[in-house]
């Protein structure tokens, strides 16, 4: 009986409060591929590029 | 790729060079670590994916400028800034503290909106001018003391002044408009309520 009340944690579940979501992740793979740091003379100029 | 024979240095400089996928395998290597020392500190999943977001956009932001200095280990720094980045939505929200309502007290018991929704807004609007049209049934004497009373928000004794009588009469005007009034609201089998 006491399988029924007692749910083992998946490890889906486990790890829902080690790390974050893939669309985070996949966010700042984007964000790093789109920024660009341009150097010119004793300036630094980011640019996104979508 | 097989992250555990590369070292966070040499990823580091990989993606200095240009390798995107170093990035990924460094968010990969260490995200677990970064994230739950972020939960441990904040205790909510959508704060901790904003500040695990900021601290690496910090990460690749430094990185692609130049000014990541090697002396330090890759995982200490990215921590710090992740530390620093907790310590900062805590002095923000001392500022502004966020109210959070999953408790046994609901604000919103306190906090009510007492304007009228549209639909009581039209039912009231109607019975105003019912009444509108029922007072103009008075005698003139007692119609005139009871719209200055409640339509010009005048007192009796200004009343009294205004209709040259003395305030009694002007009361009397009063008490008796309203009793006529109930009287024609009874006879008619009208419900003036909202």
């Amino acid at each position: 009986m006491g399988k029924l009340y007692f749910k083992n944690s998946s490890k889906e579940e486990k790890s829902f409060h080690s790390q974050p979501k893939k669309e985070t992740i996949e966010f700042l793979l984007n964000y790093s591929k789109a920024l660009k740091v341009i150097d010119y003379k004793n300036a630094q100029f980011e640019t996104l590029l979508n | 790729m097989n992250n555990t024979k590369v070292t966070d240095a040499s990823l580091v400089r990989d993606y200095l060079d240009g390798n995107e996928n170093a990035l990924a395998a460094l968010i990969d290597r260490h995200q677990h670590r970064i994230y739950s020392f972020i939960f441990s500190k904040v205790y909510d999943k959508d704060i901790s994916e904003d500040i695990f977001q900021d601290t690496f956009i910090k990460v690749i932001r430094t990185l692609k400028r130049g000014k990541y200095n090697e002396e330090g280990k890759f995982l200490p720094w990215v921590m710090r800034i992740a530390h620093n980045l907790v310590i900062d939505h805590f002095r923000r929200n001392k500022r502004m503290p966020k109210f959070d309502n999953s408790g046994d007290f609901n604000i919103f018991s306190v906090l009510s909106d007492d304007d009228l929704t549209a639909e009581k807004q039209m039912i009231k609007d109607q019975i105003e001018s019912d009444v509108q049209e029922l007072i103009k049934e008075l005698p003139e004497d007692q119609l005139e003391v009871l719209t200055m009373r409640i339509y010009k928000d005048m007192s009796f004794k200004e009343i009294a002044e205004r209709t040259d009588v003395s305030i009694n009469t002007a009361l009397g005007r009063m008490r008796y408009a309203l009793i006529n009034l109930r009287k024609i609201i009874e006879k008619r089998n009208l419900i003036l309520t909202n």
